[in-house]
């Protein structure tokens, strides 16, 4: 069970959150607007890296609230939380010596 | 008892315990395992193996033993197989019998399978058994399934309670051998709050197999007293946990480690109050892992029989349980360490008829002393064979001269004690994904680069020199609870003891070239042989986890704990390649066998999930309600009075709500309250339906859609206020709607001012439906409810019995209706004030199926039963809904596709069966009649129900083009023939739909 | 065929010499510098594909790129169940194709892979259950694919162990049983496709990691990188399951796929108790039992992606809370091991078999939970669209537009939470 620093409460762990799905995908402003290939890009298209990914978590058994997640999937251990809205953080992605998460 | 040696160890002499083996009576000592009780009464066979069913002895003294795997039980139900002995904790009257063996365990005859092991080579059963075909389910599989398997599985209910436990701290160290009590010592002495655990019933680790004689001391004390000591100050410290019977079996991400205490299986009557097992998970900032090493076996044919055991094993037996293993002895070994087992089982009586080491010129302070004692030794020794049926009665030695095996003279002996230095357990360090690494010197794997925030001390990486190991252990423990680097000058102990060379050996012992037919075992319990090895290496499986499954070897309930290492090094040989080169298995959870019922933990009857009740729960249940399960919660689905059957009650119950009135829980709906500036314009973003024309104390019937098109989730909306809704969502999507409106609210309209309150829990909902609802209502309320004030789909505020209430016009049957929303606290007093009312009127409590029908009669979809996720608005007949000039909502970009507007989309539409029949749901729908399949299918039936007050069956199903086809005959086939079905619309029953406007 | 046929005589005559006359089942092949036709993924689909290619479309010139050892992915991974009663006409038309390949696989590949169609049984647990249950039993039998209901007292009488109590919390309301359903031994099907590839000429390469795609200017494919160097070939098929977007992100292809953890556990062996497949969508069980004697338990899949190959105890937790509800007499059994794999989902639950935007390049993924008892199936139609570069009608509508249509094979959506 992951421990997962929610921004606004801090470490919980996981069974306390749900799974969001990529992070900093966007949803058109004129949907009306994009082809069906774009729009299915937007519906269907992943990243799915093996490594370093922006996902984001929601605490729904706590805050409520959604926030974004670097880490790594190959090993499981988290770079950064940060807020909605927010930028992607730039971090080291030199693995670290060992995940004192 | 004639193997018992007069005095010392860890056993309590001043109380007997009989216990019996197989039906036999036997007699141990409290202290004892199962295993030194058996070898104290000098039972050396107790198991047979899995393949060639040979007689087995006990190899171990550990969780490691891969033999002797025996079932323990106190009744038919607490009745556990595939223990191994040597962890069995003795008590009185304790019960144990033997396993996979038939008709007994000295007489088994399926030893025929080692006469026949020629023609049984690892993976024989991939190159035969094909023919005839079907021979392989109906013959061979159950030959080998009853041939394999090693115990019983229970016959009843396990009746025992299991627990689990959450615990959070600074350091856990597993495992109290020296370097664990020293680590444990060392942090705790920071404050740090620390968890000490150990699979054994006591603490000490290797340490409880030191002689009590032994020189060696610790900081000038008999080792027992030094663990005595460091234990009991453990115990003094108020943020220290000591855990025994307690083995941490799992290593997950961010130090997460979770471990099975065993709280009663060592007890003779234990208290009813007591679970038996606790899963420990426990979240540590640091965790220090001495789990110590594992004796390594030797592989030379004949290595199986019953009384050819692990040297340290004997010191174990001897020196903590004071039994003698055997009475003539023959020690194989590959360094120092089973030197000190000849030593000591040389001055308790056992004659140590010689010491064959494998190296060619052992010098040394231990060989002086085994000199001293008259202790043959023989240099450069190899074994060539035993001998023995249930025991091993003699041992060809043979020694390595220039290169050459030669036989030496054979020597009788009733023991073969054998040692190939230590394997480190790096299991945990390897499921936490730490990187091992291969070292020489040790020959094994030991821990490299760490994955998380934890360190390695004392023999599981290697380190075996007693000070050394006090000194790793300590040193680590105060740099992970000071979070300091290591500094091994924080920690000294004096320590007096003789120093050890372990020179490990891995791999087989030589060979002369003409080899034995004896069997060479590399994995005990498995029966996998060097030969088995070879033959893999030959059939082209190279890489070790090839080798793994195809010989099965490491795959036993052991998982290989005794026999990796050597099958990874006669792999490395056959092949010509270093033993990194061949790969390592992955080691994964459990560490030993753990049982299902510590994970299950309480999470079993009704608290397997949690159960979820309306407020009038109780009610219906006395009413004799049946009901039935609706995501977590209880719904009643009918009430049946006196010998009804489900249909005769639910035709009831439907005729009532038509013809006066019904009551109904719809409490289960999920309510979401919508509140803000921005609420109208939330709904409209979020729903296919407009939100911002809907006057206050008006309601809507909305839809909502996934972004991929599909409906999502349906319910009533009502606008309150200018800024506020009540959104009512299905029972089971209720947590998925929220969670979806979160979404969007918080990630892609944060500037929307609109705040969102589940309010399910918060409100009881009691449907009053029929044409006398509002006759039963309006004396209650002190709302006006005349059609004029509150027509079909308002809402308004006022108070019913004196109860602040929310007063829903609304209608899921297409009689006039009404909800009255009451705070949950209220909703019995409030249902029980309305059933009374209604008692003139003939109100009559319905359930789920009821209101199913009543539903379907009118042809209001069920999400979830009517769709079921590929289906859109237009697909279910409700592109009414959608708002004409909405830019965008969710779902709507995804209808514009042209695979979304085909003609031949499946639709909603009614069924009629001229003949009378109630359709199935779920059946199929063709277009031509007498099709074989595979047919092709234009729909299928999604509700299908007698209407009683129509007097004949309905259905609605999903129709290819079904809005077309109004009128066409089509086709439900059935095993027993084809129904004819007739097309109509999906409203079946007041299709203008005055009633609803009463 | 290979040239030392498996038989039960041929391994009495080498006993006499101690089996030592055994050659190895499949070549440790070199690279060559150029192929007719590359499979990227050693599983059961990637050689079955190779095996098909060279039996049915005469490419012998073949090679199988493995990153590791074969049958090390979620081939080995797996508690092979294997059924075909799926819901909707395209995916019963295709697990049905695979099922009767099953049926003579070993027979076919002179392997024993030890099919053992013991019967599946789908649990229903609650009314809705039950429709989805009937839905997909209708639907079966119409589409020739057979699925009978059993009342709990029937399903009791097929699996003795089935706690079949009213009063448990999720009682169970009936059964579906696909007779013709069962497991097979899942190494078994790798090693022998290999095995029969590999005499008809196919080179099985092992520790072959694909690094790179090479393509010509109108975009087609002209080879591979690997670990093992540069290799030529105009025709190359993917079937790197939880990885698979990871290999075609180097071709300039995206694919609707996320990789996710999925547990599966064994019991310690015990003495034959359960005589079939028991799943339960609903509570998350899914049981068997080995020939070895060990119940065969999956779990399933975590909440994120990830490629480390393991999950979270709370996975675990969950499925053994159901399968001692449902099977109280194994509540004092113990694990013996546990394991994870990586399962590549889409966003229909059906998976993709398909000619991919880039010339010669093909790919066969998205198999996510159940893609074992697919793979002779697949692996036969994936061999037609490689060598005939178009679909076989099975595979059609499995294709990647449909993503971008909405002609989605929604079997899990079908299967959704009602009410």
């Amino acid at each position: 069970m992951l421990i997962i620093d929610c921004p606004y409460c801090g470490r919980r762990p996981e069974i306390e959150f749900t799974h969001g799905g990529e992070a900093h995908l966007v949803r058109p402003p004129q949907p009306a607007e994009l082809s069906d290939q774009d729009w299915a890009a937007f519906l269907y298209m992943r990243s799915n890296t093996k490594g370093i990914y922006a996902e984001r978590w929601r605490h729904a058994r706590g805050c409520g609230q959604f926030f974004n997640a670097l880490r790594d999937t190959t090993t499981d251990h988290f770079l950064s939380t940060y807020k909605s809205g927010t930028p992607r953080p730039v971090v080291n992605t030199t693995p670290s010596e060992e995940g004192h998460s | 008892m004639s193997f018992r040696v007069s005095k010392g160890g860890h056993i309590d002499r001043s109380r007997s315990l009989k216990f019996t083996f197989d039906g036999k009576t036997y007699a141990g000592f409290v202290g004892d395992t199962l295993a030194s009780a058996l070898l104290a009464n000098g039972v050396h066979l107790v198991a047979r193996s899995f393949k060639y069913h040979r007689p087995r002895g006990i190899l171990a003294a550990g969780s490691e033993e891969p033999n002797a795997l025996i079932t323990v039980y106190r009744d038919a139900a607490r009745y556990t197989p595939n223990l191994r002995a040597t962890q069995v904790e003795l008590y009185h009257g304790l019960q144990a019998k033997s396993q996979n063996r038939w008709p007994s365990l000295r007489t088994d005859f399926g030893r025929i399978n080692d006469q026949l092991s020629a023609f049984f080579p690892a993976g024989f059963y991939y190159k035969t058994f094909m023919w005839p075909r079907k021979a392989w389910k109906a013959v061979y599989e159950p030959i080998i399934r009853r041939a394999a398997g090693l115990g019983v599985a229970p016959t009843q209910a396990d009746p025992d309670r299991y627990a689990q436990r959450y615990a959070h701290c600074d350091v856990l160290v597993v495992g109290s051998g020296p370097a664990g009590i020293a680590a444990a010592m060392s942090a705790a002495s920071t404050g740090a709050r620390v968890i000490l655990c150990d699979e054994n019933s006591q603490f000490g680790g290797g340490l409880l197999s030191e002689a009590d004689h032994s020189a060696t001391r610790i900081d000038g004390l008999m080792i027992r007293h030094w663990i005595a000591q460091a234990i009991q100050k453990l115990k003094e410290n108020s943020r220290v946990t000591l855990l025994t019977r307690t083995t941490a079996f799992g290593y997950f991400p961010h130090n997460f480690v979770a471990l099975s205490e065993r709280v009663t299986d060592h007890l003779e009557n234990p208290d009813l109050h007591l679970v038996r097992e606790r899963l420990w998970q426990i979240r540590a900032t640091s965790v220090i892992l001495a789990t110590g090493a594992i004796e390594r076996p030797l592989v030379f044919p004949g290595n199986d029989r019953p009384g050819v055991m692990l040297a340290g094993a004997a010191s174990t037996y001897l020196n903590r349980y004071g039994v003698k293993t055997g009475s003539r002895a023959v020690v194989v070994t590959s360094g120092d360490a089973a030197y000190t087992t000849a030593l000591d089982l040389h001055a308790a009586g056992v004659v140590i008829d010689a010491i064959a080491d494998l190296r060619t010129a052992p010098v040394g302070a231990w060989v002086e002393a085994a000199q001293s004692a008259g202790i043959k030794i023989i240099a450069g020794a190899t074994v060539l064979d035993t001998q023995g049926n249930v025991r091993v009665r003699r041992i060809d030695l043979g020694q390595v001269v220039s290169g050459t095996v030669v036989k030496l003279q054979p020597i009788n002996c009733d023991l073969v004690l054998m040692s190939g230095g230590y394997t480190p357990s790096v299991h945990l360090f390897s499921q936490s994904r730490g990187k091992v690494e291969w070292s020489d010197t040790v020959k094994s794997f030991v821990p490299g680069r760490s994955a998380e925030c934890e360190r390695s001390v004392g023999a599981c990486r290697g380190i075996y020199d007693l000070s050394e190991v006090l000194t790793d252990g300590a040193a680590t423990g105060l740099a992970l609870a000071s979070k300091t680097p290591i500094s091994v000058q924080s920690a000294s102990f004096t320590v007096k003891a003789m120093p050890i060379d372990t020179n490990p050996y891995v791999g087989a012992l030589p060979q002369p070239d003409s080899q034995s037919s004896s069997k060479a075992f590399v994995d005990w319990q498995h029966d996998v042989t060097t030969r088995d090895l070879a033959l893999a290496t030959r059939e082209g499986f190279r890489s070790i986890e090839h080798v793994k499954r195809y010989t099965t070897t490491g795959m036993a309930t052991d998982q290989g704990k005794t026999s990796n290492l050597n099958a990874l090094a006669i792999v490395a040989q056959t092949l010509g390649v270093p033993i990194p080169q061949v790969g390592l298995t992955t080691f994964r959870m459990p560490y030993t066998p753990t049982t299902f019922g510590a994970f299950a933990g309480i999470s079993r009857g009704d608290l397997f999930d949690p159960v979820r009740t309306t407020a009038t729960h109780e009610w219906a249940q006395a009413r004799g309600a049946v009901f039935e399960n609706v995501a977590l919660w209880k719904r009643a689905r009918y009430f049946p009075r006196a010998n009804e059957d489900m249909h005769a009650a639910v035709a009831r119950e439907c005729l009532a709500v038509r013809h006066s009135c019904g009551i109904f829980d719809a409490t289960t709906l999920g309510k979401i309250e919508i509140v803000g500036p921005d609420a109208a314009e939330f709904l409209n973003r979020m729903y296919v339906n407009s939100w911002s024309n809907l006057n206050v104390g008006r309601s809507r019937y909305g839809i909502l859609l996934r972004e991929d098109g599909f409906i999502n989730d349906d319910g009533v909306i009502a606008r309150l206020a200018a800024d506020r809704f009540h959104v009512t969502t299905t029972t089971g999507g209720a947590a998925r709607v929220l969670g979806t409106m979160e979404d969007y609210r918080q990630t892609e309209w944060p500037d929307l001012k609109v705040w969102l309150t589940s309010t399910t829990e918060h409100w009881a909902v009691i449907a009053v439906q029929g044409p006398r609802s509002r006759d039963v209502l309006q004396p209650l309320t002190d709302i006006d409810m005349s059609a004029s004030a509150m027509p079909h789909m308002s809402v308004a505020l006022g108070a019913i019995c004196g109860v602040p209430t929310r007063l829903f016009r609304v209608s899921f049957t297409g009689e006039m209706g009404f909800e009255v929303n009451v705070p949950a606290d209220y909703g019995r007093a409030i249902w029980e004030a309305i059933f009374a009312a209604g008692q003139f009127h003939g109100i009559t409590e319905y359930g789920t199926e009821a209101m199913h029908v009543l539903r379907a009669e009118k042809g209001y979809i069920i999400i979830g039963q009517d769709t079921d996720g590929t289906v859109t608005p237009d697909d279910a007949g409700l592109t009414w809904a959608i708002g004409k000039n909405k830019l965008d909502f969710v779902g709507k970009r995804s209808l514009e596709r042209a695979s979304m507007k085909t003609a031949t989309r499946k639709q909603l539409v009614g069924l009629r069966t001229p003949n009378g029949e109630v359709l199935e749901e779920g059946a199929q729908v063709t277009l031509r009649t007498g099709q074989k399949p595979p047919m092709a299918l234009v729909g299928h039936v999604t509700s299908s129900y007698f209407s009683a007050v129509l007097g004949y069956p309905i259905a609605l199903a999903l129709i290819g083009g079904g809005r077309a086809r109004l009128g066409q005959t089509l086709y439900v086939p059935m095993p027993n023939g084809d129904i004819k079905v007739e097309v109509t619309a999906p409203v079946f029953y007041d299709t203008p739909g005055a009633r609803i406007n009463g | 065929m290979s040239k030392q046929p498996f038989s039960a005589l041929s391994l009495i005559w080498r006993a006499a010499s101690r089996h030592r006359s055994w050659q190895p089942q499949w070549r440790k092949a070199e690279p060559k510098k150029a192929y007719d036709a590359i499979i990227v993924g050693g599983g059961g689909h990637g050689l079955g594909a190779a095996y098909y290619l060279a039996k049915e479309h005469g490419l012998t010139n073949i090679a199988v790129l493995e990153k590791g050892w074969i049958g090390g992915g979620n081939t080995g991974r797996n508690t092979t169940i294997i059924r075909s009663n799926y819901l909707f006409s395209e995916s019963a038309a295709l697990y049905d194709h695979s099922l009767k390949l099953w049926e003579n696989l070993s027979q076919v590949l002179n392997y024993n892979v030890m099919f053992s169609p013991r019967g599946v049984m789908m649990l229903a647990h609650t009314v809705h259950d039950v429709q989805v249950s009937k839905r997909h039993i209708h639907a079966n039998r119409c589409n020739g694919v057979d699925n009978d209901w059993l009342e709990p007292e029937e399903a009791k009488a097929f699996c003795p162990p089935l706690n079949i109590d009213s009063n448990i919390r999720y009682p169970v309301l009936g059964a579906a049983l696909q007779r013709r359903g069962g497991t097979a031994r899942h190494d078994a099907v790798a090693w022998g496709y290999a095995r029969a590839a590999d005499a008809m000429g196919v080179d099985i390469i092992e520790n072959c990691e694909v690094t790179g795609f090479r393509r010509d200017t109108a975009g087609a494919v002209l080879g591979v990188e690997t670990s093992q160097g540069y290799i030529d070939s105009r025709k190359i098929g993917v079937c790197a399951a939880g990885h698979t977007s990871v290999v075609l992100q180097m071709a300039g292809v995206s694919l609707p796929l996320e990789s996710f953890p999925l547990q599966a556990l064994v019991s310690e062996p015990i003495k034959p108790i359960f005589p079939c497949v028991v799943m339960s969508n609903t509570i998350h069980a899914y049981i068997s039992q080995s020939d070895k004697g060990e119940l065969v338990i999956g779990a399933g899949t975590d909440a994120y992606t990830s490629y480390t190959q393991r999950g979270a105890l709370h996975i675990n937790t969950h499925t053994l809370d159901a399968i001692c509800e449902l099977f109280p007499h194994f509540r004092r059994l113990r694990m013996l091991r546990n394991w994870g794999g990586i399962v590549d989902v889409t966003p229909d639950r059906s998976p993709i078999i398909a000619k991919t935007p880039v010339p010669g390049l093909y790919v066969n993924c998205g198999w996510g939970t159940g893609g074992f008892k697919a793979t002779p199936g697949s692996a036969h139609v994936f061999a037609w669209t490689m060598a005939r570069d178009e679909p076989h009608p099975i595979n059609a509508p499995f294709n990647i537009e449909r993503f971008r249509d909405g002609y989605l094979i929604d079997e899990a959506a079908a299967a959704a939470v009602a009410h």
